[in-house]
């Protein structure tokens, strides 16, 4: 198996690692990174438990090669806190008890966060809209709404 | 890292007691991506592991040759049947179940042998490398002719036939309604596909990392395969992405566990979704008919019905599940007479077993549309019909038992049916079925509103001596408990707390991992029964700590123990002379280490009559949904619901897990089955296998959550998980008919089942 020498940017951090070609971005983050928020929930690109940003686009890291990652830019779950506060998108789910199982959850968070970046004021539906590339099987989704509405109202105070 | 390490689940900062929404305790970890879960384990001398599967839904195996397998590079074991050094077989009711194939494989992704090499791609390259030469045979297909057909397995076709008989056997109604009705099979698709990691131990035991719902019960069926005595096999909980009765059986457990004993290495396995759609038991597929006799008042005077449910290739647990179809059959009402006969049955299909509302779900979905259709034959208000034969507490079900509990039926049916609906016609194009906004012609849409009411028991049924473990330890103030109740989402780590701190009236509790190393079996996480039985126990095992505390405070300071009390990390006095830190008096430990039991039940005699069960919960759900005729296409607009909960605990959880509960029920109604077309699954992918998203979800309202406390039950409080699961997708699927006017006997409704009816 040829592996290519692949360096770019996570979560703010330089990293460079080897990977073969077939590998995904996914796999890359988490077996040669230790980075595990991002999961596998499908590997086909329907569950969005895999999510990331690339260069500030949201991504299903399971559909990405590794070695697309060069030079690229990446923030996964563990890259969203500033350092010990925690985003408020992950403030808002906690209180509001977005998740259950949470495996969901850094995948929804990574969506969550490309929307309000793009869209600080999203509607209820434009809210799902955004979220419905990511599957929840726990909570039906209500809550992980609300927090992201919560969310939403609290940057937008933040930012005044 | 070279030790596998489940971290304990420290206290949340504030420490809300009973009744208030605790945040989870784990809730940090999750958010912020260090939770780990069973896919995220990782050791550094570990290899990883794979299975190869049958690709037939019958044959038999003529020979294996693993040979050019064990030569790929990197490869360190290749095992079959011949390697399993104990009991061949596993399940959880009989087990006949092989840990491999051994001769014959008896269904699609069957497990034949299993790899471990230090790469995936070594694996994967390893699982091809394996010839096996298969001989096809005709698979059995049709549960309707298993009975009739060669047996497919030693056990026979027949898994479990129950034959309910209730009341005068000749009463006929003045209205009859008859209907016949059918059911797909579901997955449960919870989000985290199998996965866990078997760590050899010096002992010659081995230490299994797993997500799952019952550490013990798996525990015990590893050791039998492995050979070993049950001690030298330690399960511990890793994170669980979901389970919804889909980790209640074995899939990889056995087979880590055989691949470390046989390498002396750690070995991980992730399954992929194709994968998992083989790797774990669905929700039985069922055929219904049932025949209602009613008098012209509206008064229910008979039930009859044939279900028939299809077990799949091994028995799992559908016996219990059949147990449930026939108890429950005929709903929440008052029937003096009643003639059930359930049968569930073997076929070469994928096995079936549990899955959330566990036999409830299908019958709800028959006994639901026979009460509509008695209510137009009666020409009468659906509601009004149900309020007339709506179960009460001291009322007699079907096997006879006389519900001693709790049973707002009528509450929950009127708190739900008289809620205000907030739906108004949609205007925008993009709210419409279809949801592109450009698909729907707005005139051909039709609005549908029905109501559905559901009920299942609580706990486990027929005689099953049923208990959770736990033990308390309060030291320096903070309170440590073990259990090893299995958390898979639902939030029993968060009222473990709760528990806790209202019984000791203390902030602190640390929840040590859930493993079969340091405490007894907490029953299964399932049946709704955790925050009763295993909240039970923690509750039982808080007290006994108190009641020793107290007593050993009140002699050493001369005052009556029943004067003591502990609130806010102190112990009082209620007249206020004592008022002492509480960790000054624990710097010696206190210790409790309990076993909770339910009330015992009874198995069912050969008419199906017994007192089968512990406890019951009702559901309503009110569902109006938006039909686009043409195509086909259903937009659920409101979903409401009202639910028998014993008492709230933590309001927030409680409400998710409706939120949850009913989003299954509304995929089970309109979108989600596994096609299995002779006996292969042609849809193992979410591309293809759809759940509802946050588009396919309206919010759900809640109209009441009715809390009548249970008695038994910890604080009152009835599990609640499973309800919201079995008067969803009845109600959905009734709203749909409401809206078309076709009779829809098959669920989960088609497009092609509206746009080409009648065609
Ligand atoms: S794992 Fe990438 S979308 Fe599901
Ligand atoms: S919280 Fe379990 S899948 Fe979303």
């Amino acid at each position: 198996m040829s592996r290519t020498h692949i360096t770019c940017t996570v979560n703010g951090d330089p990293v460079d690692f080897l990977a073969s070609d077939g590998t995904s971005l996914l796999d890359a983050l988490r077996d040669e990174l230790g980075l595990t928020g991002a999961k596998e929930g499908c590997g086909t690109g329907d569950c969005g438990a895999c999510s990331v940003l690339i260069d500030g686009r949201l991504n299903c890291s399971c559909l990405v090669f590794a070695p697309e990652a060069e030079g690229t830019e990446i923030v996964t779950v563990e890259g969203i806190a500033d350092d010990d506060r925690l985003h408020p998108l992950q403030q808002t789910f906690l209180e509001g008890a977005a998740l259950q199982c949470g495996i969901c959850t850094p995948g929804v968070l990574i969506a969550a966060k490309a929307l309000l970046d793009a869209n600080p004021d999203p509607t209820e539906t434009e809210i799902r809209y955004a979220l419905a590339g990511n599957l929840c099987r726990c909570t039906g989704y209500d809550k992980i709404v609300r927090s992201v509405q919560e969310a939403a109202v609290q940057l937008k105070g933040a930012a005044r | 890292m070279t030790d596998v390490r489940i971290d304990e689940t420290r206290t949340s900062e504030r420490a809300p007691r009973i009744g208030e929404s605790a945040p989870r305790p784990d809730g940090i970890p999750k958010v912020d991506g260090s939770f780990t879960f069973s896919s995220d384990l990782w050791h550094d001398r570990m290899l990883w592991g794979g299975t190869l599967r049958s690709p037939h839904p019958s044959a038999r195996i003529r020979s294996i040759d693993i040979g050019p397998a064990v030569a790929v590079t990197g490869v360190h074991a290749v095992l079959t049947a011949a390697d399993v050094p104990g009991n061949p077989a596993y399940g959880l009711e009989h087990a006949d179940q092989p840990v491999l194939a051994a001769d014959v494989v008896r269904y699609e992704g069957e497990p034949v042998a299993i790899v471990a090499a230090d790469h995936p791609e070594a694996v994967r390259l390893a699982l091809e490398a394996i010839v096996v030469d298969y001989e096809s045979t005709v698979p059995l297909v049709d549960p309707g002719a298993a009975e009739s057909s060669d047996p497919i397995h030693p056990d026979g076709n027949l898994i479990r036939r129950i034959h309910l008989r209730h009341g005068d056997q000749d009463v006929v109604g003045e209205v009859v309604v008859e209907g016949t009705y059918e059911v797909g099979m579901q997955d449960q698709a919870f989000l985290g596909p199998e996965s866990g990691l078997a760590v050899p131990a010096e002992d010659g035991g081995v230490d299994l990392f797993i997500a799952t719902q019952w550490l013990h019960v798996d525990r015990d069926q590893v050791a039998a395969c492995l050979g070993l005595a049950p001690e030298l096999v330690r399960l511990t909980l890793a994170g669980v992405g979901g389970a919804f009765g889909a980790r209640e059986d074995l899939s990889l457990h056995a087979h880590l566990c055989l691949l470390a004993l046989h390498t002396r290495r750690p070995v991980k396995m992730v399954y992929s979704r194709e994968e998992s759609f083989h790797g774990h038991v669905h929700r039985h597929p069922a055929r219904m008919w049932y025949r209602h006799h009613a008098d012209r008042a509206g008064n229910l005077l008979r039930v009859e019905a044939r279900l028939l449910l299809d077990g799949g290739a091994y028995a799992s647990s559908s016996g219990a599940v059949i147990a449930n179809a026939t108890c429950f059959a005929a709903g929440p009402y008052r029937i003096p007479s009643a003639d059930i006969e359930g049968v569930v049955v073997r076929t070469n299909n994928p096995p079936c077993g549990a899955m959330r509302g566990f036999g409830a779900v299908q019958t709800c979905i028959g006994h639901e549309a026979q009460m509509d259709r008695l209510a137009a034959a009666l020409d009468m208000d659906p509601v009004e019909l149900r309020m007339r034969n709506v179960l009460a507490s001291g009322d007699r079900l079907l096997t006879g038992q006389v519900i001693t509990g709790t049973a707002p039926v009528a509450e929950v049916l009127r708190t739900c049916a008289d809620h205000p609906s907030a739906a108004a016609l949609s205007e925008d194009p993009m709210s419409l079925p279809g949801g592109a906004g450009r698909t729907a012609d707005p005139e051909h849409v039709h609005r549908g509103e029905a109501i559905a009411l559901g009920f299942k028991n609580l706990l486990f049924s027929e005689g099953f001596d049923d208990f959770s473990s736990a033990l308390c330890r309060l030291e320096d103030g903070i309170a440590t408990i073990t259990c090893a109740c299995a958390e898979v989402g639902q939030g029993f780590v968060t009222l473990a707390q709760q528990i806790t701190r209202e019984v000791l009236g203390v902030d602190d509790v640390v929840l040590t991992p859930a493993s079969t190393a340091t405490v007894g079996s907490a029953g299964s996480t399932s049946a709704s029964r955790q925050t009763w039985m295993s909240g039970g126990a923690v509750q039982a095992a808080c007290e006994e700590v108190r009641t020793t505390l107290l007593t050993r405070v009140a002699a050493e300071h001369g005052v009556d123990p029943d004067e003591l009390v502990m609130a806010d990390g102190r112990v009082m006095s209620l007249a206020g002379a004592l008022d002492i830190d509480l960790a000054s008096v624990t710097t010696e430990p206190v210790e409790a280490d309990v076993e909770f039991h339910h009330a015992p039940t009874s198995p069912l005699d050969e008419y199906g009559q017994g007192d089968a069960h512990v406890s019951f919960a009702f559901s309503a759900h009110r569902a109006i949904v938006d039909v686009d005729r043409d195509l086909g296409l259903v937009k659920v607009v409101e979903l409401t619901t009202s639910q028998d909960v014993g008492r709230v605990l933590n309001p927030l959880q409680a409400v998710g897990q409706l939120e949850g509960g009913a989003a299954q029920g509304v995929g089970l109604a309109v979108m989600e089955e596994v096609q299995v077309l002779d006996g292969r699954i042609r849809n193992a992918s979410f591309t293809d296998y759809l759940v509802p998203t946050a588009l396919d979800m309206p919010p759900v309202e809640i109209a009441a959550l009715i809390e009548e406390p249970e008695p038994g039950a910890p604080f009152g409080a009835k599990g609640i998980g499973e309800p919201p699961s079995i008067s969803s997708t009845a109600a959905v699927v009734a709203a749909i008919r409401a809206a078309t006017d076709l009779e829809l006997a098959h669920v989960p409704v088609r497009p092609t089942d509206i746009a080409l009816a009648g065609a």
